[in-house]
């Protein structure tokens, strides 16, 4: 422990395996040749949007189990969450899957607060094997934070395109003398983030609320931990997109330092020149998917040794947001490293 | 901005030439200008809630925005898009419950306007009308 809320794992827990499914606007962006799975049909056969949600995440649990050569009943606990109402997609997935589910809820934030504690459980050794998940559905979420689909609303540019997609990564202790996954990325640490709220209150504008929330995370944990931007291969924000992206490369500035490896799931899992999705990808699902499809397997490829994922969260309510109330905001961050060979080493 | 002014004078305009085209096409037919207006309004409200259904108004509409907003057409997109989007939650507490969510607010102001109008009309009107 250096820093409120900043771990840094003495064990790093090892990722066993990842599994990810997306949707039919994920298969048409650049990440579509990370996923493991892509669905033609987004309503996965189910009856309702929110029943096809939980689908695409309990396949993405399953897969990330199957790569992991483990059984349900293999997991110690799964924690995970995804923006419906009380948390119902996971809830939903869950059922019949024989493990410990424990729902969490940070909005886009989850997948790193999932990931995070799964890490602290795994290396304190009270978990063997975890797994961390999220899940976000397009169709789920507009209609039940903005309008029917059917409804010839106009999209404000600021406004985000939430990712029909799921990601579920399975953790394992690290180190020697501990069953081999084969896999060589471990999460070296972790921060939870403070809740940062910047007074703005559009709701299509979720970047700008959350942009503080990520730089302040950041900050703390860079503070806490002595690392720099520039010895990190790369910082990944969930899904600021445009807007927010650009303002937490301002807020950096400010406070003199220069994030120049920064990058955005939300602008990385579409490409906003051929896909109208507005200022970028949003939801649960986009940091999950984005790190099943694209940070761990560049990690496990050798094409960064060390990066962050900062996955952000604005946390309102319909409710709130139409009492007038501004957006709160947080980030959680973890480490992620490959090989054996960082700082943390995997050593026991 | 100015493409989506021309998108939105383009597809307003044409949903308007379109009104205009079956009040004459009514009008032809014999039926009296009353008539003739209602049947154009009935017409385009079955039209857009037909291509509403079909999932074609809403792509329509990301391009046109107000071209598609602000005539009859809009108003019904508004009632039957949640009555198609919720009915996985019932025909009562779902389809019909949540129908009027987004134009309920248009009805009610919309009468509460007409009758603050009709007294404002009623006090006028010895001065007015001839």
């Amino acid at each position: 422990m250096s820093g409120r809320g900043v771990l840094c794992f003495s064990r790093p827990p090892r990722v066993a395996a990842a599994g990810c499914v997306g949707g039919r606007k994920e298969a048409e962006g650049p990440l579509a040749e990370g996923f493991d799975a892509l669905v033609e049909d987004t309503r996965c056969g189910q009856p309702s949007w929110e029943l096809a949600e939980s689908a695409l995440a309990r396949r993405a649990l399953d897969i990330a189990l199957e790569k992991a050569r483990l059984a349900p009943e293999n997991l110690d606990a799964a924690l995970g969450g995804d923006l419906q109402n009380q948390c119902t997609a996971l809830a939903y997935a869950m059922r019949g899957v024989n493990a410990p589910f424990v729902g969490l809820y940070n909005a886009c934030a989850t997948m790193a607060q999932g990931l995070g504690l799964a890490a602290a459980l795994v290396s304190g050794g009270f978990l063997h094997r975890a797994a961390a998940l999220a899940s976000s559905h397009f169709c789920a979420a507009e209609r039940q934070f903005r309008t029917p689909l059917g409804y010839g609303g106009k999209r404000t540019p600021t406004a985000q395109w939430t990712v029909t997609g799921a990601g579920a990564v399975v953790l394992a202790p690290g180190g020697p003398g501990l069953p081999a996954d084969g896999a060589p990325v471990h999460i070296a640490g972790a921060a939870f983030g403070r809740v940062v709220d910047a007074g703005v209150t559009d709701i299509t504008n979720m970047g700008a609320a959350m942009a503080p929330a990520a730089w302040d995370t950041i900050a703390r944990y860079l503070a806490a931990t002595g690392r720099t931007p520039a010895g990190l291969d790369a910082i990944f924000t969930g899904d600021l997109g445009l807007v927010g992206s650009r303002l937490l490369v301002r807020l950096a500035q400010l406070d003199g330092a220069a994030l120049e490896n920064h990058r955005d799931c939300g602008l990385l899992i579409y490409d906003r020149t051929r896909q109208a999705v507005g200022a970028g990808g949003s939801g649960a699902g986009c940091s999950a998917c984005a790190l099943c499809a694209h940070i761990l397997p560049g990690l496990a490829a050798g094409r960064w040794r060390r990066v962050l994922l900062v996955s952000t969260g604005a946390l309102m309510s319909q409710l709130t947001a139409q009492q007038g109330q501004s957006i709160p905001a947080v980030a959680h961050l973890v480490e992620l490293a490959a090989g054996t060979s960082g700082q943390e080493g995997g050593s026991q | 901005m100015g493409r989506d002014c021309a998108w939105a004078f383009a597809v307003g305009g044409g949903i308007c030439r379109l009104g205009e085209a079956l009040r004459t096409g009514y009008l032809a037919a014999g039926h009296t200008l009353t008539d003739a207006a209602a049947l154009t309004s009935v017409t385009l409200v079955a039209l857009s809630a037909a291509a509403t259904a079909l999932g074609w108004y809403q792509k329509l509409a990301a391009r046109a925005g107000a071209g598609t907003l602000v005539p009859i057409t809009g108003f019904a997109n508004a009632v039957v898009s949640p009555a198609i989007e919720f009915k996985a939650e019932g025909l009562v507490t779902g389809a019909a419950a949540r129908m009027f969510t987004i134009a309920g607010p248009v009805l009610v102001y919309g009468a509460v306007a007409s009758a603050l109008w009709g007294a404002v009309w009623y006090l006028l009107r010895p001065w007015v009308a001839a």
